[in-house]
């Protein structure tokens, strides 16, 4: 098929497999993506249940763990290199296969294209392929549930030289080498799917659309992608040398000198530390690959429901492009304990702090959205609201991290824990919870249940602080983190109840997503007929009818009159308008 | 409208559980860990009325202008307003780092002290061993294909080099009280870490480097030495203690380790 971007309206394709399997469709793919990370939110969702029970548990016998794990958990009990492997699949899984997915490649890829009023992607056969490899990589990695040793232990970080050395644990073989080619394909992945973005953005937003007139999501998408080009390709380089050192001999992270299980290694020379920088380099820069999107479609809804403009537009455009740039600044801030020089320790902690800067601008806008405002409380709206509330408390506890003194004590404690869940995990999920909301009638064309959604949202809000809160005190109390027991240490054991309170919390707060599953697959077969426009919202998804045609604008080039969130404008005929509505509605 | 109570109530929740310090550090044993908690408590009440203003408020604005049937206010922002907190959490933020700077340089960054007694740290999957010069001063020769853990030479001692003679090496790390020690970590397989909560201190051990860590400690007591960094299966079990003892008492526990050897 020939690029939208020169021909008129192409007609869809027939058969089921073209249409739904194989498709250039943006709308399928990014269906299949938000799919593919439901899935694999499933997987890691049920990961750290089975982690928090063992944590209050660590000698129980449970019949099925046997018959799940016949070696790893023999007899039925787990055995700590099982629960490292599931804390290191839960972590891989989530931050690559939903934080990643879902938000970017699933939202983006749907909406993307009909905010900027494009018929499609740049490069649809990119667009299908880059979904595929996503997918083969998710493969890999699941594989590796199911290899001799089971699934690598060394954490989502995959530190070397735990990672690196075969003989280090179990799991360091085969599950270990399976881990890095799933990364590795990701990486790829990824990286066609940035190109697309960048592209699209660049290149097929509609006349009248400048960059200035674009949703917020639009650039949180785009700046995302841009993170994620320089992010991936740096991991994909870093992969392939740990792959290296793994199997052909090198010694990139290895230095000289290493006994480990009684046999003396042959390496030299490398550094452990060169993977922590390459690593963080992308790392730190993926942690706003996660949340900037939930920053984008919080905007977007925070506006559409208070029936305001967002506050400080042109300030949160800066915001987004300042986070973007200071992302790649402060990897550093990973490593203050790592044996890096002291003097950068210093410099990285001055940088984290100034980006701590551009998401306080976001706050304070996304209050004076609502200040003032005619706040419809839907489901979506909760979350989106939610969202803010959950990156105040996330973002403040930064504060204490970003300082190397204070991570003197912090590092590695379940501080920093509650920290990251808070805001990369809770959070940027609150996000997708929002945009699920939000933009299901238009990809289903039906209504989500909005008492089911309320439901599932304060039991969802409660429960998440419930978990993530009392880690904050278990780091002051100095409990490390990746510990699977905690009856060796004398003040460990004192710190068991609030383990015991976290785990219930977390129990409850799975069962509270029963409801959004329920809630998503009956209201896909039997929810409420959307109409074009439900939310009475401006930009321009909203002008196609739910769900939008093969093309998105069936033949018809839309032309933007209006910048994006113009609510309430006094004098205008409805409390809205339409960035495709003619000029004279402005009529103040 | 629900959601405002709800957030005001977990805010004063969370507020208060910080106040009450039910769970919290154990008291610190030197001056760094002094210093240490004052910056923790000014960065807690700086960061508490954020926290408790910003979600006030949040839940405020909920409140307040909830849907009741008429027109929002039309405006697109304020640039008076986006410069006074774009610059107000800017000088906060950057304050803050810079006043917990001396605490950091204290550790890494002052002229470490030339008479501060060295020990010598060795992490493995999953133990910590200590050596100890000995009487002489000097550490003796190591080499790793030495190494018998079952034999209790953790560190690969060369029994011909004479000044290995008299090197102590100790599952625990003993220190006396009130002296500088220099503690040299080595790792010789991955990375592990090296924390105790009442020092206030925490240093990853990485293998291939050699990483120096000075400190003191002025209170008697035994401390647990929990491994801070991910090692493999036997990371949650990795554990050793510090013992804090008088002057004299440790004399005799180094006489009597040579003595025993």
């Amino acid at each position: 098929m020939s690029s939208p971007a020169i021909h008129g309206a192409h007609h869809a394709p027939q058969g089921f497999i073209r249409r739904y399997v194989f498709s250039l469709d943006h709308k399928v793919i990014g269906i299949q993506y938000y799919f593919l990370a439901l899935f694999s939110v499933l997987v890691g969702m049920s990961l750290s249940l089975l982690m928090r029970y063992h944590m209050i548990h660590p000698d129980a016998k449970v019949a099925w763990f046997a018959s799940l794990w016949p070696t790893a958990a023999q007899g039925g009990i787990m055995t700590p290199e099982l629960y490292l492997s599931l804390m290191t699949m839960h972590g891989t899984i989530m931050v690559f296969f939903v934080l990643t997915t879902a938000p970017q490649s699933g939202f983006g890829n749907f909406f993307l294209p009909i905010q900027i009023g494009a018929e499609d992607m740049a490069f649809p056969v990119l667009n299908m392929l880059s979904f595929w490899t996503t997918f083969l990589a998710l493969a890999v990695m699941v594989a590796a549930f199911f290899v001799q040793g089971g699934p690598p232990l060394a954490g989502w970080t995959a530190y070397p030289p735990l990672s690196a050395v075969p003989q280090a644990g179990p799991g360091e073989g085969l599950g270990q080498t399976l881990w890095i080619v799933s990364i590795a394909i990701f990486c790829g992945a990824s990286l066609m799917g940035a190109i697309n973005f960048i592209a699209t953005t660049i290149d097929l937003r509609c006349q009248g659309m400048s960059l200035m007139r674009m949703p917020l999501t639009c650039w949180t998408w785009f700046v995302t992608a841009i993170l994620g080009l320089l992010g991936f390709a740096v991991l994909l380089a870093a992969g392939v040398l740990l792959i290296l050192d793994r199997s052909a001999g090198t010694s990139f992270f290895l230095p000289a000198g290493l006994l480990v299980s009684d046999q003396i290694l042959n390496h030299k020379g490398g550094s452990p530390l060169l993977w922590q920088h390459l690593f963080w380099f992308f790392g730190h820069p993926e942690v706003y690959i996660a949340i900037l999107p939930g920053m984008g479609v919080t905007s977007q809804i925070l506006a559409t429901f208070s029936r305001k403009p967002v506050f400080g537009y042109r300030a949160m455009v800066f915001a987004i492009l300042g986070i973007g740039f200071l992302g790649f600044m402060v990897w550093g801030h990973h490593m203050f304990m790592s044996g890096m020089s002291p003097y950068s320790a210093m410099a990285f902690s001055v940088l984290t702090m100034a980006i701590g800067v551009p998401s306080a601008i976001k706050t304070f806008n996304w209050i004076g959205t609502i200040w003032g405002g005619s706040i419809r409380l839907t489901t979506a709206m909760l979350f989106a609201l939610g969202f803010v509330s959950l990156f105040v408390t996330g973002g403040l506890s930064g504060i204490f991290l970003g300082q190397p003194a204070l991570d003197l004590y912090f590092h590695d404690t379940y501080f920093v824990v509650g920290h990251f869940h808070m805001i990369m995990g809770v959070a940027a999920i609150f996000g997708m919870f929002a945009g699920t909301f939000y933009w299901f009638p238009k990809m289903f064309g039906r209504m989500l249940n909005e008492t089911l959604g309320k439901i599932h949202f304060y039991m969802t809000f409660v429960g998440v602080y419930a978990i993530f809160t009392p880690m904050h005190f278990l780091g002051i109390a100095g409990n490390p983190r990746r510990y699977s027991d905690f009856t060796n240490f004398d003040f460990l054991g004192k710190l068991l109840p609030v383990h015991f309170f976290m785990t219930q919390a977390a129990y409850f707060t799975a069962a509270a997503q029963i409801l959004f599953f329920i809630n998503l697959f009956w209201s896909m077969k039997k929810g409420k007929k959307a109409t074009a426009n439900p939310w009475e919202a401006t930009t321009l998804e909203w002008t196609v009818p739910s769900p939008p045609p093969f093309d998105n604008f069936a033949g018809h080039h839309p032309v933007v009159k209006h910048g994006p969130y113009e609510y309430s404008v006094p004098g205008a005929p409805r409390d809205y308008i339409m960035q495709t509505d003619p000029v004279d509605m402005h009529a103040a | 409208m629900l959601l405002a109570p709800i957030v005001w109530i977990l805010t004063v929740v969370i507020c208060y559980f910080f106040a009450a310090k039910v769970w919290w550090f154990p008291p610190p044993i030197n001056q760094h860990g002094v210093a240490y908690d004052d910056q923790f408590m000014r960065t807690l009440v700086i960061t508490g009325i954020i926290f408790f203003l910003a979600q006030f408020a949040l839940g405020w604005a909920i409140f307040r202008y909830r849907d009741k049937g008429g027109r929002a206010r039309y405006s697109h922002g304020n640039n008076r307003w986006e410069v006074i907190w774009t610059s107000a959490t800017a000088v906060l933020f950057v304050g803050i780092v810079l006043m917990g700077t001396r605490i950091w340089a204290a550790v890494h960054l002052a002229e470490p002290d030339p008479n501060a007694m060295p020990i010598e740290l060795m992490s493995k999957q999953f133990a910590f061993s200590f050596r100890y010069p000995g009487v002489d001063g000097v550490f003796g020769r190591t080499d790793i294909k030495l190494v018998n853990d079952a034999a209790g030479n953790p560190f690969g001692l060369d029994d011909k080099d004479p000044a290995a003679k008299d090197d102590i090496t100790s599952a625990s790390l003993k220190v006396p009280i009130g002296k500088p020690i220099k503690l040299i970590m080595h790792s010789r397989d991955v990375i592990h870490n090296f924390f105790v909560r009442e020092l206030r201190l925490k240093q990853d051990i990485v293998p291939g480097m050699e990483i120096p860590l000075y400190f003191q400690a002025d209170k008697p007591g035994v401390y647990e030495i929990p491994c801070s960094e991910l090692c493999g299966l036997g990371h949650f079990q990795m554990r050793s203690t510090m013992e804090v003892m008088s002057e004299a008492d440790f004399e005799k526990w180094k006489l009597q380790a040579i003595a025993n050897k």
